[in-house]
Formats: structure tokens, C-alpha cells, sequence
């Protein structure tokens, strides 16, 4: 058997939760137009700028919802993702007065071979 | 298809009256049939080289240097009768006088080796005949020397003379112009006051420096001789001649026929062709002097013997003139020429002897069967399979450790016999017997470093190079000088440039300039020239400096600011 590498796209809808002052999503973002994009130990392509989830917190909202760390988050609420800086992301991300955030995200998947599942 | 031009060029290290070498060849070059001698003599020399090469790979230096030419067709010729003679005496009618014990001037470092181990031995200090004293030898050379250079500078004797009649015409035609009127037709002038007398002083300063520029530019001694004209001496001889003929033509029509009354006018004159010698002076210093300064070329100088090779940087100058710059530096900067280093150890060589034989069979031209007999050899010796560069590196690292460890042990030796020995203090209460002067110090110090030394230099094959006296005579010069044993040492570690070793000896005078343009061309970009002694030659090569484009770029110094490198995790 052997493994295809895939990647697709998925909507999520986190409802923040309200801690004290604070409404959190329960997950870490890295990357930006403005940081160093061969650190990231998500991105497939290093020369990738985009935004992706380096932690989601057990039991938050983010993990209810669906979403999984090495995401790539594509839009938030209908704002583009992959040219912002780290700054604007958290921005897009943490705005007060919305407490629904749907982001699209697009996640690498490994898989086996359709086939060999066929066979078996 | 160009043939090379073969020409010799000599220095002159012994001052043997004023000679100029410019005009010796434009006057020479005026009567033909006058310039055919010189150059016969020249032309000579080099088929004698080529035969003298084959006789014995001695490397030529000291008693052959200073000969001048005829001399040299006298011994080649006697030479070739001769066999080969293993003792220093080659000298015409001399005998060498040589210090009991001290190593001859050898060609071959293996006769050198066997001189060498007496030295080394002994304790005991060799004061006899070395070059302190002039043996035999040298006056006889120092004889020969003062009547072929007189014979051979008549001509060049000429150019000076002419050179010196047109300087001295054109100092005398201004005091001239102002002492004819006077002279001639002293009632009629018109008296001249305070202008003239200012206009007076003003010549007499401006012929004093004009003459002291003159005497620094021309009349110096030069420092080597060329073989061909100075082209840009001979067109400002050819200036001034010029210009004084045509003040002396106005002169004689305006002046002299009209008899002039205004004698401020002739003053003013006589001035403005001070002043007009003056800017042909200034003219001479720029393109004599000033011109070959600015760098414009790049030249390499390749020593053919062994491959060092050195890079200079000079400006607009005549192949000649570039050629005596680049003798001038090699002196200072190659390492000396040591033939002893060249030949790949024999053990490594001899291998290769053992090759394929060719046979063959059927009839066939001979010629066409040698060439491609030696082919066939060349090939299949390329082929098999060739160990002798193994040996050849195993054999320098050995020779690498040897040298290591003779040398530790020197250094040591050094180390040691320096402490024995101290700067007499003013307070120290000595017996006088006690006290020594430096040459004894060294004498008394030299015999715990001798083996080792001698060891060492033999490792190196430096020992041609170093007496035992001009050891002793650099190590009391060291210890003169409060010179610690690493000072001392300095000297034998490395080797140095040729002028460093006694002048005698090393320093060869004669040297050959082959070059296929003419040798008062100036420097171009690609032109080759060689210059040849009878062991080696240095092959000069010249690049033109690029053109350098510059363009300026302005950075404010507030404009530096740097921001880390970073993967920031934010918590949403």
C-alpha cells in the first residue's frame, strides 16, 4: 500500500467563548507576511507566508468546533488570510464584536491509497 | 613573420665615470655605417650562451658577473678547449687564494657538501683571505673591467658631450643676448632703471634653477645602460635646439642689424626665453618623471627556473625602462635562485626510465617509424599504471620531517648558545681579560650552533649560500645589535631575496632583454618580453589596469534598523 498526500478544504464555525473580559477562540496562530516562514513546521512549502494553527487548547472551542493543529486558515468571516501580517490576523481574529468566527481552513491529509482500501 | 630583436642590457654597480645612455644610439643611429659595430658586438653574445648552456649547468653568477663582452668572447672561446675544470679557477689569468676550510664557490652542491664538513667540525677560527681581502681574481677583473668600459662608452661618451654643449649653449644665449648691446654699441642705449635691474635678478635666479633642474634630470649618473635611444631625451635636445636657434635667428635679424636702442626690450627678451627653457624643463620633468608614476599596468614577472612569480604595478614606460624597473625589484623581492631545489629527488625519476620497447616489423619509412614509435611509447606509458607520484609524495613529506627536525635542533642550539653571553652592565666588575668585543663573542658562542647549523643548511641546500664567515660576520652583527636568537635565525629559516647574500657572489649584472616589438615602444596591453641570464629567465608579461567605474551610493546612518527573525505564536 502507499500514501497519498491531499489536501482539502474545510469550513469551521467556532463560537467564542467568553472568559472574564476576554472572548477566546482556544487555539495559538503562527505565520504572517511579516515573520519567517521556514520555521513553520506546518506549511508544506516553505516560502509559505500563510496563517496556520501551532496549538489548539483541549476542550476549547476551537477543538469542539473541528479545528486541528497544521491548519492553514484560509479566511476569516470572509476576510483573506494569506497576505496579512501576524498582527492583522490576531486582529481579524479577536474582534470584539463578533462572537461567531467561520473560518475556512485547508488541511493536509494523508491517506491510503484508495485502491489498496478497495482491495481490502 | 617578426623576428626578435635580441638586445643586452648592462647595469653598472661600480662607478666608472659619467655615462649617458640616451644619446649613444640616436647619434649612433645618424651615420649608418656607425651603427652596425654596437650592434655587431651585441648580436654575438647570445650564440655563445647557447654554447656555454651545454657545457656545464653552472649558474653563472659572481666572477662571470661584471665581465663586460669582450672579455667573455675571450674566455668562451678558451673555455671550449678547456675540459671541464671542477675548481674555481676559471678566471682568465688568475688564481683563486682561498681560505683554508672555507666552502669554494660551488655550482654543484654536491662538491659543496664535501667542502662543507670542515667547517662544521672545528672550533677553531678561519681568519685567512675571504672578503675582507681582494684576491687576484677580482683585480684582475677590476682591470678588465675599467678598459672595455672605456673602450665601449666612446660613443655614449659622445651623447654626453652633445647633451652637455646644447645645455650649456642654451645657459649661455640669454647672458648673451643681455651682454651684446653693451658690448657692441654702448652709447647709443637708452639707460634702463629699476626695471632692468629687477628683470637681472629674476634671470640670474631662473639660470640657477634651471641649471640645478637640468643637472637632476640629464646629468645624473644613470643607473643602468639601454640599449637603445631615450626617446623622449632626444626630442626635448631636438626642442631646445630648436627653440634657441630660432631666438638666436630673431635676435640676430631684429636686434643685432637694427641695433636696437630699448634695452629694457632685449632684457625682456633675454627673459622670455629663461622662461620659455623653464616650461620646456617643466615639460621634461612630466614626461620623464611624473608620466610612469600613475599606475596604468599590470606586470607579472615569472621566474622560468622555478615558477615565482610577482605582480607590479607601473605606469606609461618603454619596454626598456619597464625592464630595468622589474630587474630593480627582483632583486628585493624573489626568493634567491637555488638550482639545487629544482630536480625532483632521483628515486622518483628513475622509475620512469624503464619504459616499452617499440619493434617494428615490416618496411616502412624511418621517419614516419620514429615518430609514431615515440607515440606509441608516450601512450602506453600514459597508460600503465604509474606509481611514481607515490614516491614522489612520500618522498617530500620524509624530506618535510628531516627539515623539521634539523631545524628544531638549530633553533634549540641557537637558544642555548645565546644565553652564554651578556651585555657587559657599567656596574659589573670584570677582569678585563674577561671582557670581548662582539667578533669574539660570536666566536666564542659559535661553536655550540656550528653542527646544527651546518646540518641544517646542508638539509635545505642552502650551504652554497653561507659561508662560516659570513655566519660569524651576521651572527656578530646581531649580537652588536641586541638581537634575540629568532633575529639571528631570521636569516637561514627562510630564503631570502637575491641581494641579500654577499654582493659579490649573487648579484649578476648582465643581463639579456628579448622582446619581438622594438624596446622603445611603450607598454601595451598582451606585450611579452624576456629577460634572460644564462641559468633562467624571467618572462614579463603586461595587463592594462581596467577602467574602474565608480558610482556612489548614499546610506543614511539612520536608516540601519533590524527587526528579529521570528515565528510568533499568538494565543486567539
Amino acid at each position: 500500500c502507499y500514501f497519498i498526500f491531499f489536501s482539502f478544504q474545510q469550513r469551521i464555525e467556532i463560537h467564542k467563548l467568553r472568559q472574564g473580559d476576554n472572548l477566546i477562540l482556544g487555539f495559538s496562530i503562527g505565520g504572517g507576511i511579516d515573520q519567517d516562514p521556514t520555521q513553520n513546521p506546518f506549511s508544506e512549502d516553505k516560502t509559505d507566508k500563510g496563517i496556520y494553527v501551532t496549538r489548539v487548547t483541549e476542550g476549547g472551542p476551537a477543538e469542539v468546533a473541528g479545528l486541528q493543529i497544521g491548519d492553514k486558515i484560509m479566511q476569516v468571516n470572509g476576510w483573506d488570510m494569506t497576505m496579512v501580517t501576524h498582527d492583522q490576523a490576531r486582529k481579524r481574529l479577536t474582534k470584539r464584536n463578533e462572537e461567531v468566527v467561520r473560518l475556512l481552513v485547508t488541511r493536509q491529509s494523508l491517506q491510503k491509497a484508495v485502491q489498496q482500501s478497495m482491495m481490502s | 613573420k617578426i623576428e626578435s630583436l635580441k638586445v643586452t642590457v648592462d647595469f653598472l654597480k661600480v662607478p666608472l665615470g659619467l655615462k649617458k645612455p640616451p644619446l649613444k644610439e640616436a647619434l649612433a643611429a645618424v651615420p649608418g655605417p656607425g651603427r652596425a659595430k654596437p650592434l655587431g658586438v651585441e648580436r654575438h653574445k647570445p650564440r655563445r650562451s647557447d654554447t656555454m648552456d651545454n657545457e656545464s649547468q653552472y649558474s653563472g653568477y659572481s666572477y662571470k658577473s661584471g665581465h663586460s663582452r669582450s672579455s667573455r668572447k675571450h674566455r668562451d672561446r678558451r673555455d671550449r678547449h678547456r675540459s671541464k675544470s671542477r675548481d674555481g679557477s676559471r678566471g682568465d689569468k688568475s688564481v683563486t687564494i682561498q681560505a683554508p676550510g672555507e666552502p669554494l664557490l660551488d655550482n654543484e652542491s654536491t662538491r659543496g657538501d664535501e667542502r662543507d664538513d670542515n667547517w662544521g667540525e672545528t672550533t677553531t677560527v678561519v681568519t685567512g683571505t675571504s672578503e675582507h681581502s681582494i684576491s687576484h681574481d677580482d683585480i684582475t677583473r677590476i682591470t678588465k673591467d675599467m678598459e672595455d668600459s672605456a673602450h665601449l662608452d666612446c660613443s655614449r661618451h659622445l651623447g654626453v658631450s652633445l647633451a652637455g654643449a646644447l645645455a650649456l649653449l642654451a645657459f649661455l644665449t640669454p647672458l648673451a643676448f643681455m651682454l651684446l648691446p653693451q658690448l657692441l654699441w654702448r652709447e647709443e642705449l637708452e639707460p634702463c632703471g629699476t626695471p632692468c635691474e629687477g628683470l637681472f635678478i629674476s634671470v640670474a635666479f631662473k639660470l640657477l634653477i634651471l641649471l640645478l633642474g637640468s643637472w637632476a634630470l640629464f646629468f645624473r649618473r644613470p643607473k643602468a645602460f639601454f640599449p637603445r635611444v631615450f626617446v623622449f631625451r632626444a626630442l626635448l635636445m631636438v626642442l631646445v635646439f630648436l627653440l634657441v636657434v630660432s631666438y638666436w635667428l630673431f635676435y640676430g635679424v631684429r636686434i643685432l642689424d637694427s641695433r636696437d636702442r630699448n634695452y629694457q626690450g632685449v632684457v625682456q627678451y633675454a627673459v622670455s626665453l629663461v622662461d620659455a627653457l623653464l616650461f620646456v624643463h617643466y615639460m621634461a620633468v612630466v614626461l620623464l618623471e611624473l608620466r610612469q608614476l600613475q599606475p596604468q599596468f599590470t606586470l607579472k614577472a615569472v621566474r622560468s627556473a622555478d615558477g615565482a612569480s610577482r605582480f607590479y604595478n607601473v605606469g606609461h614606460l618603454s619596454i626598456q625602462r619597464a625592464a630595468v624597473w622589474i630587474l630593480e625589484n627582483y632583486y628585493h623581492d624573489f626568493p634567491v635562485y637555488n638550482p639545487a631545489l629544482l630536480n625532483l629527488p632521483k628515486s622518483v625519476l628513475s622509475k620512469k626510465m624503464s619504459g616499452f620497447k617499440v619493434y617494428s616489423l615490416g618496411e616502412e619509412n624511418t621517419t614516419n617509424n620514429s615518430t609514431g614509435q615515440s607515440r606509441a611509447v608516450i601512450a602506453a606509458a600514459a597508460r600503465r599504471r604509474d606509481n611514481s607520484h607515490n614516491e614522489y609524495y612520500y618522498e617530500e613529506a620524509e624530506h618535510e620531517r628531516r627539515v623539521r627536525k634539523r631545524r628544531a635542533r638549530l633553533v634549540v642550539a641557537v637558544e642555548e648558545a645565546f644565553t652564554h653571553i651578556k651585555r657587559l652592565q657599567e656596574e659589573d666588575q670584570k677582569n678585563p681579560r674577561e671582557i670581548m668585543d662582539p667578533r669574539e663573542a660570536a666566536q666564542a658562542i659559535f661553536a655550540s650552533m656550528a653542527r646544527a647549523m651546518q646540518k641544517y643548511l646542508r638539509t635545505t641546500k642552502q650551504q652554497p649560500y653561507h659561508t662560516m664567515e659570513s655566519i660569524l660576520q651576521h651572527l656578530e652583527f646581531c649580537i652588536t645589535h641586541d638581537m634575540t636568537p629568532k633575529a639571528f635565525l631570521e636569516r637561514y629559516l627562510t630564503a631570502g631575496p637575491t641581494i641579500q647574500y654577499h654582493k659579490d657572489r649573487w648579484l649578476a649584472k648582465q643581463w639579456t632583454l628579448v622582446s619581438e616589438e622594438p624596446v622603445t615602444n611603450g607598454l601595451k596591453d598582451g606585450v611579452v618580453f624576456v629577460l634572460k641570464r644564462q641559468d633562467f629567465s624571467l618572462v614579463v608579461s603586461t595587463k592594462k589596469i581596467p577602467f574602474f567605474k565608480l558610482s556612489e551610493e548614499f546610506v543614511d546612518p539612520k536608516s540601519h534598523k533590524f527587526v528579529m527573525r521570528l515565528q510568533s505564536e499568538t494565543s486567539v
